[in-house]
């Protein structure tokens, strides 16, 4: 991932407030949504996520598949933009 | 980043691109051979002077941090403090600061330098944020590639319904070379969160408004008109009138920045007007948490609560200045803040003779908010200049003009009281046998302003005045 200066912006507010933007309710179904499987890069978090996957599809959801470079860092901000405007839920998968 | 040092001796600093330079390496090789070391750095071409020793200031840190805007810079060195400088070529002057004689005695004895590229104006908002961004504490908040950085403003609930500018570091740190306070210097405790400001928000603030750096004297000096109990911009903002912050700038600083005072002066067009007024209410959103809907409980607001701000036409009045007439010197730059509501014009074309004209101006002004609400509310008159000539004519000065308004708006309760003239909106019935005066002493403001052409005037009303509300603030813009 490259970034500029000029990608970051200095928070205008008075910063009592997180600067992450507020998640959106629960849908009360899954069925033709599109939900994105974001896999932290763990080991053996595939193996959780390709049966949420199968399961999710059973369920009528359009499944797509992320995945942070390392476990150990937050993810990449275009990674975050991406799984925004292209799904309505994200489950984030946790391994150990 | 800290600065860096420099070595003793003598420094010189050059470019290739500019011909007093290249003119001057036969003097640099006098100095070479004389008693004092010599240390070359250019800015540009890092193969120059070919014939001599040279360092590369290719991050121009040496540049920046030393204040180099002319080159050739020539410095003495003595135990890392600089003693003495010259800029250009001027023989005598390299001679001082060399203490050497007959230098360059090929050249002419004068010729002037060329701007150093660590004030060029295409780098030196890059330079400001590589070498000074450690003054900013504001947190960073980081846009994606893909994100469109005027949507990802809209996004985070930071704007005012229009674009506004994405406050970078290069955009504020250039936005806090308009004032000689501190970053971290607190402004005001904003409304309606109560919280503490620096410069350095104001200025963040500032940029996505769109002002420019000279500007933000003028939006410090507004906030802090605002923000006390006196002016009450809690209330203000939270109340259900149409009313928000209408800022007068009075003084000469008004015509330095290019503020209108002419025609169209409440209107769209002029950069000043429009963004130091919206740069204010940006903050009370931000910074003071004041949202529509929210804090702001208005029942209709008015597109003034974007920016209402303007300057007095100080040149063409024919009377004292508001703020003169607040106890603010005419030569003095001055932002008076009252809580005003939309603008609506008076049209008297006939009136030649100020008792008439003063007359269409009582008239008028009875409306205001309700023809039967008297005392409660202040206005301010903004006169045109076709009309303020009927005054000047006849030698009316500004208290006399508002001395006889004032003398034209004692209204019989029997008027104003409850269910008179079949309304019911009204004052209680006991104050029936009163004579009420629809304005408080004082609660007129009168400012000269508009476009030439025209028989008219403005009144801006206001909202509930004095201690149960707001007064009028008037204060000193501070460089």
């Amino acid at each position: 991932m490259t970034t500029s200066a000029n990608r970051f912006v200095l928070d205008p507010t008075n910063e009592r407030r997180a600067s992450t933007m507020e998640r959106v309710g629960r849908p009360t179904s899954l069925k033709g949504l599109t939900v994105g499987l974001l896999d932290i890069s763990k080991a053996r978090g595939d193996v959780f996520i390709d049966r949420l996957e199968e399961r999710l599809s059973e369920m009528g959801a359009d499944v797509k598949r992320y995945k942070k470079p390392t476990f150990t860092k937050p993810a990449p901000v275009d990674l975050r933009h991406e799984i925004s405007i292209n799904c309505q839920v994200v489950i984030e998968a946790l391994a150990d | 980043m800290n600065r860096p040092t420099l070595p003793d001796g003598l420094v010189v600093v050059v470019k290739r691109e500019c011909a007093t330079c290249v003119m001057v390496v036969p003097a640099i090789e006098e100095l070479i051979n004389g008693p004092l070391p010599v240390t070359v750095y250019v800015q540009d071409d890092p193969t120059f002077p070919e014939s001599l020793a040279h360092i590369h200031d290719a991050d121009l840190s040496i540049s920046w941090h030393y204040d180099i805007e002319t080159v050739p810079t020539v410095l003495r060195i003595d135990n890392g403090v600089e003693v003495a400088r010259t800029v250009g070529w001027v023989r005598d002057e390299w001679e001082r600061v060399t203490e050497q004689s007959d230098l360059g005695s090929s050249l002419s004895a004068f010729r002037p330098g060329c701007g150093s590229l660590s004030v060029d104006p295409d780098l030196v908002d890059e330079l400001r944020v590589r070498f000074g961004v450690s003054a900013l504490a504001a947190r960073r908040v980081e846009v994606a590639d893909a994100e469109d950085e005027f949507e990802a403003m809209f996004d985070r609930g930071w704007t005012d319904g229009l674009p506004v500018v994405p406050p970078t570091e290069q955009r504020v740190m250039r936005m806090l070379t308009g004032t000689t306070r501190q970053p971290t210097d607190v402004v005001a405790i904003v409304p309606p969160d109560l919280v503490e400001i620096t410069v350095e928000k104001v200025a963040i603030n500032a940029v996505m408004a769109g002002c420019k750096p000279e500007y933000l004297p003028w939006v410090i000096a507004a906030l802090e008109a605002v923000c006390n109990d006196t002016f009450n911009i809690h209330g203000v903002l939270a109340t259900t009138m149409p009313v928000g912050p209408v800022i007068v700038c009075n003084g000469p600083g008004t015509r330095a920045i290019g503020m209108n005072s002419g025609m169209n002066v409440f209107g769209q067009g002029n950069r000043a007007n429009l963004t130091i007024g919206r740069a204010v209410q940006l903050i009370i959103r931000n910074i003071g948490g004041g949202r529509p809907g929210e804090v702001d409980r208005a029942t209709h607001g008015n597109p003034g609560k974007l920016s209402f701000c303007f300057a007095e036409d100080e040149l063409g009045t024919p009377w004292t200045t508001l703020s003169e007439s607040r106890g603010i010197s005419r030569t003095t730059d001055a932002v008076t803040v009252f809580p005003g509501e939309g603008p609506r014009c008076v049209v008297d074309q006939l009136a030649r003779d100020p008792e008439s004209l003063t007359n269409t101006f009582a008239a008028c002004l009875r409306t205001l908010h309700n023809p039967k609400s008297v005392l409660a509310f202040d206005a301010i008159v903004v006169m045109g200049p076709e009309h303020a000539r009927v005054y000047a004519d006849a030698g009316w000065d500004r208290d006399r003009v508002l001395s006889e308004i004032h003398a034209r708006l004692q209204i019989p309760g029997s008027e104003l009281i409850r269910g008179a003239n079949g309304i019911a909106e009204g004052v209680p019935t006991h104050l029936s046998g009163m004579t009420l005066p629809k304005f408080r002493p004082g609660g007129l403001l009168l400012v000269h302003a508009g476009g030439g052409a025209g028989l008219f005037s403005a009144i801006i009303g206001g909202w509930a005045n004095g201690d149960i509300g707001s007064q009028p603030v008037t204060r000193e813009v501070r460089a």
